[in-house]
């Protein structure tokens, strides 16, 4: 998904528009009203939708949706899964992107290629997956059975799940990054003595913390929206293993609307706040990398 | 001559990292989904035939295909257009406009999934346009037109879900444009539309069909921000991934999975498309 979009690197900055590059002021007009109908129409009104019918009963009764323990009980789930997901991915991503980026050896594009997979894959078949390794009918299923140990229809299965989801996340937004840095700066702190992680986190790791954190976030919010993948391996147990969207799933399909919405103006709320963290660390990046563009370009 | 597959660096850790990699990759992630081919594998043929093209399920290919195939193709018209206005002109709030784009991405697809529902549904915000007695409705005969609940519905979803793929494929292809390429051919004599077909939709495309592509790929997999707003009738409205739920929820896992892996191939097919694409646009920068 987001991986796929190459980070945004400053561009050189073009030549002033003159009448021969741009278009008549009325073709302009034109496409920016038609460009900003289109986004008015397909990501503004969706997000007004959502605010408006969680609100439509008034304050005390959006209070109340949320106050609720079912309603609670999800959303510490869904803390529960960012606290436990986010981390390991995390970790793994800056792990996967040191070996990518920084050394040169046969097979890279593949391992990328590999590392992608994830995000063309359905979510639900990436919860499939996971059914057919450790539900009951399983490969693992009698052996889980016999043990005790339950996976799906329970908390492992939703981590699991979302791991697998979110796994490019991080991974995809430092490996470009961490290429596009080189290696000059790690090798001269190895030459001088520096052991391998003293490296890691006094050289490396100030160069990509704003990639690092723009990573996190993506992941962050699909992390807290799965949805296909969750609703395959959950189970739907109230109070147990309903996540958010899930609730958000059962209150709708109970004809609770304004209960529904209004855990979705929470999410919706994420999705905002993720939003401006997003681009305030595109913009963070494109500095520090044109930075170092304008550092090269001066020695 | 020593055959080498790493080249030497005076940098700690590969051996290490390397590893880890691998086991977290085949763990999550490879074993996983070969356990999937494994099990569709656990049927015969004929009965993986029988599940993978049964009518109803080939009536869900069909749907899901061209629902995703029309969405793409919405968002590469409009998505073109949005990427020439925010990478070419200037105008009050654009920043705000971009950062908007990513909203998709960063909306749970339930979310989107009731919100479109609402907007669309005959009574919605949208949708009493299009019923018998709307504005644009009352010229569609007695019933009007029905957005959710029929396929039209699966087709504005897997729009709202495909949209930043376009327009952020395109827009560092255009940023990195020359200007001058538009120059030479302003003053060679060529008026602005032939110098946008000829010249800059050519250096575009490659962005063009690679984001159309992943817009395709994500609305052929694309589960939550659907099942809401397509009412999931059988034989109509259903959507494959859907069906595999319904399958799961059967256990029937081996008839899940052969529907599984017929979509997964679908999908690596445009991943393939796309990898193409990327070479072939790669070549012909070079």
């Amino acid at each position: 998904m987001a991986g796929t979009v190459a980070m945004r690197r400053t561009a050189a900055r073009r030549q002033p528009d003159t009448s021969a590059t741009t278009e008549p002021t009325w073709v302009r007009t034109l496409l920016i009203v038609v460009s900003l109908i289109f986004l008015a129409i397909f990501l503004l009104l969706p997000l007004l939708a959502v605010f408006s019918q969680a609100l439509a009963k008034g304050w005390e009764v959006y209070a109340q949706s949320l106050w609720d323990a079912d309603a609670l009980a999800a959303i510490r789930l869904t803390l529960l899964m960012a606290l436990i997901v986010v981390p390991i991915n995390t970790v793994f991503g800056v792990i996967a992107a040191w070996a990518i980026a920084k050394f040169q050896f046969v097979g890279k594009s593949l391992l990328i290629t590999f590392i992608d997979l994830p995000y063309s894959v359905s979510p639900v078949i990436a919860g499939l997956i996971f059914v057919l390794l450790f539900g009951r009918q399983g490969w693992m299923g009698p052996w889980l059975e016999s043990h005790d140990i339950r996976i799906i229809f329970a908390i492992p299965g939703i981590v699991l799940a979302t791991l697998f989801v979110t796994f490019p996340f991080v991974a995809r937004e430092l490996i470009p990054l961490m290429q596009a840095q080189g290696t000059e700066e790690e090798e001269a702190a190895c030459v001088l003595g520096a052991s391998g992680l003293q490296t890691f986190w006094r050289v490396t790791l100030p160069n990509i913390k704003w990639g690092l954190l723009y990573g996190v976030i993506l992941c962050n919010a699909r992390t807290m929206g799965e949805f296909g993948a969750v609703s395959v391996v959950s189970g739907h147990i109230r109070g147990e293993t309903n996540t958010m969207p899930l609730q958000i799933e059962n209150l709708y399909h109970e004809y609770n609307i304004t209960a529904a919405f209004a855990v979705a103006s929470l999410m919706a709320l994420l999705a905002l706040v993720t939003l401006v963290f997003k681009s305030f660390l595109q913009w963070k990046t494109s500095q520090q990398l044109s930075a170092e563009e304008l550092g090269y370009t001066g020695d | 001559m020593q055959l080498t597959l790493k080249e030497r660096s005076v940098l700690p850790g590969f051996g290490l990292t390397m590893g880890f990699t691998l086991l977290y990759l085949s763990l999550l992630v490879m074993i996983p989904l070969a356990g999937l081919f494994l099990k569709s594998a656990t049927i015969n043929w004929s009965q993986f035939w029988a599940a993978t093209t049964d009518p109803r399920v080939v009536a869900s290919y069909k749907l899901t295909f061209g629902a995703s195939l029309i969405g793409a193709t919405i968002n590469a018209v409009f998505g073109l257009i949005v990427a020439w206005v925010l990478v070419r002109y200037s105008f009050p709030g654009k920043n705000l406009v971009d950062a908007m784009v990513d909203l998709p991405f960063a909306m749970p697809t339930a979310v989107s999934g009731i919100a479109l529902t609402a907007i669309y549904a005959p009574n919605g915000w949208i949708g009493q346009w299009f019923a018998h007695d709307g504005w644009i409705g009352q010229w569609f005969g007695p019933n009007g037109i029905k957005i959710a609940y029929t396929p039209l519905g699966i087709i504005v979803a897997l729009t709202f879900i495909g949209l930043p793929f376009v327009v952020r494929t395109l827009q560092p292809a255009m940023e990195d444009m020359d200007s001058e390429i538009e120059e030479a051919a302003a003053s060679l004599g060529a008026t602005r539309r032939q110098t946008f077909l000829k010249v800059i939709l050519p250096t575009i495309l490659p962005a063009l069909l690679t984001g159309f592509a992943l817009a395709f790929a994500r609305a052929l997999g694309e589960y939550g921000s659907v099942v809401f707003i397509a009412g999931n009738m059988p034989m109509k409205t259903e959507i494959t991934p859907l069906l595999i739920v319904t399958k799961l929820e059967q256990y029937s896992y081996a008839e899940a999975a052969a529907i599984a892996v017929v979509t997964l191939m679908a999908s690596f097919a445009v991943l393939l498309f796309i990898n193409l694409l990327q070479w072939w646009s790669r070549r012909y920068a070079s």
